[in-house]
């Protein structure tokens, strides 16, 4: 089976989807039904760029001339263990830029939030003469600085606390196959730096309600031992939050919802053995309260054995 | 194998999304307003606008053993008998004090309405008009002088009228309903104020009526408030059908007086045309000054450039020009060049806690502005005071008046000398929060802080000195932020304590101390 062959371990793809400010910054975030054989740890890293220059004000598509073109760099370190080829511990930690091109509102930049999932193989069975599986994943994300959320489309993440769950099938079947996973986000209370905001009436605290989220992701296309290429579709949504109103400030609860499609691949080398090489792209083709935002990532993942077995040839 | 990773996961989870996301407002379940002194003697309180507190008559009130009066009873009882459960959450809202939610829902229109319009396809900007309030621009743009008039007049305007119902209530003496039937139930604590005219039907009535000038298109929902303001303080079992109806309309009457006066206080004039954008600019060359630049693209016209010629309620025109400081440092002058280069220092690479006092005091789009955040720090003082409710407006006035003359002065002076934002002159000079688009010199936020501080620090004496360390990092938060030299922050605190010292005076001679 695929996900048995040991040396064909691969780490999660990163998902190239970066909606940032006005925007989610999602890292690696693991929506590939691959896993870490045991004691095996890949690490890596990755570098994103976003862009945009229009963005949806409620569902009014715009572009803004004291912003002119907003971008958002990320270098992310990450990285996934398997205690057993059933179960993987992911991290990732981003580092962020931001930086509008327009205007006099200043960049920012920092350490971001340190994401973690548990990933559960906990179906394998052969169907129709391919393999299914099935994946149960928890996850959860803590911001490791005091960086500025109320500061959009600048501020490089939202400071909310996060708990996810995710269900995954995938079908492989000779070489082709297809992923299909659905996550659900809670998201914690934030707090910001004045006493007082406006959604669609004025709340006299600092406490933010943060709405949660929804997210489904179709992945499809090749995957053979050395080449994963593949089609990738997400559906971003918010459950409630609210439309940035017409010439307002983007804030950290809106309704940030956003469709993007995009392309990925993953190659591993023979030799070095272990080492992988990452890229890919994608393209906001539906959003509301989000900048349509093109993206690109690529990285660079090296496995490391620390099993106890002997080494291998 | 399987239960043990799932189900850690799963209940971490559930616990999540068990606990109470609801965030509240920091004044939603505040106590009944219980006033430890009545001021049953406020009727003879120096008024603002009124010439006399009895410059509207109310009629005197049926006896409380007349038939009319028993109806009233009545009503009132079959009220309480029907309280649904959301009649019962007005009641406890209001009674926690009718001018605090006043000005509340005043801080709320206010952010709803702060929103500069959006552009016209050709790069012009449409005007918000006061005969087309639901049309887009919404009527009207809320920004910080708009604001400030706008709690100046309401406030003044609730203050006089108050006066005029303390006035009618001592001289006709009727006992709450609370008194006269001692069946009725109470759910506020009991007085002994008389209810006729009902203050809280006074400041529905000035209020709804002067918010209608202000925020024409939100009438319909004023209204609502003003029924559920009324039929609250029936239900509370403090005033009766009759006390609502004189209250309403006598305060109704004394906002038409101020109204009157907003109508040919030159605001209408605020925004000015083309031609004073355009002269402001060549006055300014003339003097060998570089004129100040809109940093919006596509450019804005600046903001209500002739808001400086507003008549103002605590001082007339001629104190007001002299109150103006003397110019900023010449554009061209090294002074100048120098002032730019400490911003830019100060901005080049900001702390996060930097940051963090410029967001606090930023109150830009969207916000109910430096006035309004002033309001909401005197009323987070005020709700410790108990003081009744005239006493409430009394202090409310001095202190959103001074914001409003605040709010005038500084206009004055920005245009005077239409003086160039720090990120005119050096384009590296990336700023916190938005850069206002109006000239700089001097920083309005500092002139807001220091007339608030000022007033404030009068009325809650013993918070005098936080509340000018409050203004001092209100307006160093101009500076840090990008937004200001720092002249024009400094400059801006003095003078905005000399309008507040003129509140100050009126507060001592006004008969309430």
């Amino acid at each position: 089976m695929y996900m048995q062959q040991k040396y064909f371990i691969r780490l999660t793809t990163l998902m190239g989807m970066l909606l940032l400010q006005m925007s989610i910054l999602r890292a690696q975030t693991d929506e590939d039904a691959i896993m870490m054989t045991k004691k095996n740890f890949c690490l890596g890293g990755t570098y994103m760029h976003s862009s945009w220059d229009h963005y949806w004000e409620g569902t009014f598509k715009r572009n803004n001339q004291n912003i002119g073109t907003m971008s958002t760099q990320m270098i992310g370190l990450m990285g996934t263990y398997g205690v057993s080829k059933k179960f993987n511990v992911i991290f990732n930690v981003p580092y962020v830029w931001t930086h509008v091109t327009r205007g006099t509102l200043h960049d920012q930049h920092g350490v971001q939030d340190l994401t973690v999932w548990l990933k559960w193989l906990a179906l394998e069975q052969n169907v129709g003469g391919g393999v299914l599986s099935l994946y149960a994943m928890g996850g959860g994300s803590i911001p490791l600085t005091n960086y500025i959320a109320d500061y959009l489309p600048l501020a490089i993440g939202l400071q909310s606390k996060t708990l996810s769950g995710r269900l995954m099938v995938d079908y492989q079947l000779g070489k082709f196959f297809a992923t299909l996973s659905g996550s659900y986000t809670w998201r914690d209370n934030i707090k910001i730096d004045r006493p007082s905001y406006y959604t669609t009436e004025l709340h006299n605290t600092n406490e933010v309600d943060m709405p949660d989220m929804t997210l489904f992701n179709f992945r499809t296309g090749y995957r053979s031992e050395r080449w994963i290429l593949e089609a990738v579709a997400t559906k971003m949504t918010t459950i409630g939050g609210f439309d940035i109103r017409k010439n307002d400030m983007p804030f950290p609860s809106n309704k940030m919802n956003a469709t993007m499609v995009g392309a990925h691949f993953k190659y591993n080398f023979s030799k070095p053995e272990g080492l992988s090489l990452t890229g890919g792209g994608s393209y906001t083709v539906a959003g509301r309260n989000v900048g349509q935002s093109t993206n690109f990532d690529i990285g660079i993942f090296y496995i490391l054995d620390f099993s106890p077995k002997k080494k291998k040839k | 194998m399987r239960s043990k990773i799932l189900i850690p996961v799963l209940v971490t989870c559930l616990a999540m999304a068990a606990c109470n996301k609801d965030v509240s407002n920091s004044t939603a379940n505040l106590p009944a307003l219980n006033p430890a002194d009545q001021d049953l003697n406020a009727g003879s309180w120096k008024t603002i606008l009124l010439s006399r507190p009895d410059s509207f008559a109310v009629a005197a009130p049926a006896a409380t053993n007349s038939t009319g009066y028993a109806a009233d009873i009545l009503e009132l009882k079959g009220y309480q008998r029907n309280m649904t459960g959301a009649q019962a959450a007005a009641v406890k809202y209001w009674s926690a004090g009718a001018v605090l939610r006043w000005n509340e829902i005043m801080r709320e229109l206010v952010a709803k309405y702060n929103l500069p319009p959006y552009q016209l396809p050709d790069g012009t900007y449409p005007i918000p008009s006061a005969a087309n309030p639901f049309a887009y621009p919404l009527f009207p743009f809320a920004n910080p002088p708009y604001a400030a008039r706008a709690y100046g007049y309401v406030g003044a305007a609730q203050y006089d009228a108050l006066v005029a119902c303390w006035y009618y209530k001592k001289l006709y003496n009727r006992p709450a309903p609370y008194k006269v039937d001692s069946t009725i139930k109470t759910f506020v604590p009991k007085t002994t104020l008389p209810s006729y005219p009902s203050e809280a039907a006074v400041l529905a009535g000035v209020t709804a009526e002067m918010m209608k000038l202000l925020f024409p298109g939100e009438i319909g929902a004023i209204q609502q408030r003003l029924q559920e303001a009324e039929l609250a303080a029936i239900m509370s079992g403090a005033a009766t059908r009759s006390d609502i109806t004189a209250g309403e309309a006598l305060g109704r009457q004394v906002a038409q007086m101020f109204i009157t006066r907003a109508r040919g206080d030159n605001a209408g004039k605020a925004v000015g045309t083309p031609t004073d954008w355009n002269n402001l600019v060549t006055n300014t060359e003339a003097k060998n000054q570089v004129p100040w630049l809109s940093l919006e693209t596509p450019s804005r016209p600046p903001m209500l450039p002739l808001f400086g010629r507003v008549k103002c309620f605590l001082f007339d025109s001629a104190t007001m020009v002299s109150l103006r400081p003397g110019p900023p440092p010449s554009t061209g002058s090294d002074e100048m060049r120098s002032d730019v280069s400490e911003v830019y220092a100060k901005v080049k690479n900001p702390t996060r806690d930097q940051m963090k006092i410029v967001q606090f005091w930023a109150d830009g789009v969207g916000t109910y502005t430096p006035p309004g955040h002033w309001n909401a720090i005197a009323a987070e003082d005020f709700i410790k005071k108990n003081w009744s409710e005239v006493r409430w407006a009394r202090n409310f006035a001095l202190l959103n008046c001074a914001e409003m003359d605040a709010g005038v002065v500084c206009w004055d002076i920005k245009y005077f000398y239409f003086n160039p934002r720090p990120s005119q002159i050096n384009g590296d000079i990336k700023t916190l929060t938005g850069v206002p688009n109006f000239p700089s010199y001097v920083s309005g936020h500092s002139m807001f802080s220091g007339a608030a501080a000022a007033i404030l620090g009068h009325i809650v004496p013993e918070r005098a000195s936080a509340y000018m360390a409050m203004a001092q990092e209100a307006a160093n938060s101009r500076f840090i932020g990008g937004i200001h030299y720092k002249v024009d922050c400094e400059v801006g605190l003095t003078v905005g304590q000399n309008v507040g010292n003129y509140a100050v005076q009126r507060a001592t001679h006004d008969g309430a101390e």
